[in-house]
């Protein structure tokens, strides 16, 4: 059996599910942010099994931007996770509501 | 082909030790080799700069970065841990809600017109310059057609970058105070916990 592009998107799927799983059962927010990289991650495969698809390299340059904005949201997250951790002591983000409106 | 397998099989196990690992320390140790399988898979997929970019700033700078903080907060008297998650029934709904997600990307994808089979790639050998997904080709299309986006990129990373700054900064920025010593002056900030400069 070949290796097709329908694989490589059920796989996506696969560690999408497993991510969507951490960002919703995990309180621990550093987990939680992890879980995201997860998610962009399985979006990064998807974009990149169509790129090779269809030989096109516009799904690389979405990827490139998706790892560019990736990366300020980690630092932005992580910031506020330290921030959070410095005021409160508190790591479990249910405990978290100074930034509820 | 059987590295597909192979890289999918590492890809899930890792994804699935991430989520499930209690420290986060674990979590980043299972998230590096859930990057360093992707950026293999990257490779299968002819994505060369891909795979380079992935290993240098997912697994070089993104997880450097959890690392950091994560040493950072745990340098106090407290371990940084949490336990056990406190709600672990919110798991069960989770697990549904992403079984329904993974029907619908399914139904989608499988609506989606792709070729069944790779297409023979075109330009030349992989690793030719001007292949596709060589650098050549890659930096070519970044910088002729889509060259707005890249430099909206860049505009998001100085907002990111200010906004770090400005989030996790020890200096309010109106005055030059630090937040810290102005709270403390007013009233019950329990005492402490300076942490993150000790």
């Amino acid at each position: 059996m070949t290796v097709g592009p329908d694989n490589y998107v059920a796989l996506s799927a696969v560690l999408f599910l497993i991510g969507v799983v951490g960002v919703i059962a995990r309180r621990n927010p550093l987990i939680m942010l992890m879980s995201i990289e997860l998610l962009f991650n399985a979006a990064n495969l998807a974009l990149v099994a169509y790129a090779r698809s269809w030989v096109m390299n516009t799904g690389h340059i979405f990827v490139f931007l998706v790892i560019t904005v990736a990366a300020a949201e980690a630092a932005i997250g992580l910031a506020i996770v330290a921030v959070t951790f410095r005021r409160s002591q508190h790591v479990d983000v249910d405990e978290v509501s100074a930034l509820r409106g | 082909m059987i590295a597909f397998w192979i890289l999918a099989l590492v890809l899930i196990a890792s994804a699935v030790f991430t989520v499930t690992a209690v420290k986060p320390v674990y979590s980043v140790v299972g998230l590096l080799l859930n990057f360093i399988a992707l950026a293999a898979m990257y490779l299968t997929l002819q994505a060369e700069f891909l795979a380079v970019i992935q290993i240098v700033v997912y697994s070089g700078a993104i997880l450097i970065l959890f690392v950091f903080v994560i040493a950072l907060l745990s340098s106090g008297t407290r371990p940084f841990e949490v336990g056990p998650d406190k709600a672990p029934r919110i798991a069960i709904p989770a697990v549904i809600l992403a079984v329904l997600t993974l029907a619908g990307l399914t139904v989608t994808a499988l609506h989606t017109h792709t070729a069944v089979v790779l297409a023979p790639s075109t330009g030349g050998a992989a690793g030719d310059a001007g292949a596709f997904g060589s650098i050549a080709n890659f930096g070519t299309a970044l910088f002729t057609t889509n060259l707005l986006p890249f430099e909206v990129t860049a505009f998001i990373l100085m907002v990111a970058v200010i906004g770090v700054v400005l989030i996790a900064g020890d200096v309010a920025p109106g005055d030059g105070t630090p937040p810290r010593r102005k709270r403390r002056a007013g009233t019950r900030e329990p005492i402490v916990k300076d942490t993150l400069v000790r």
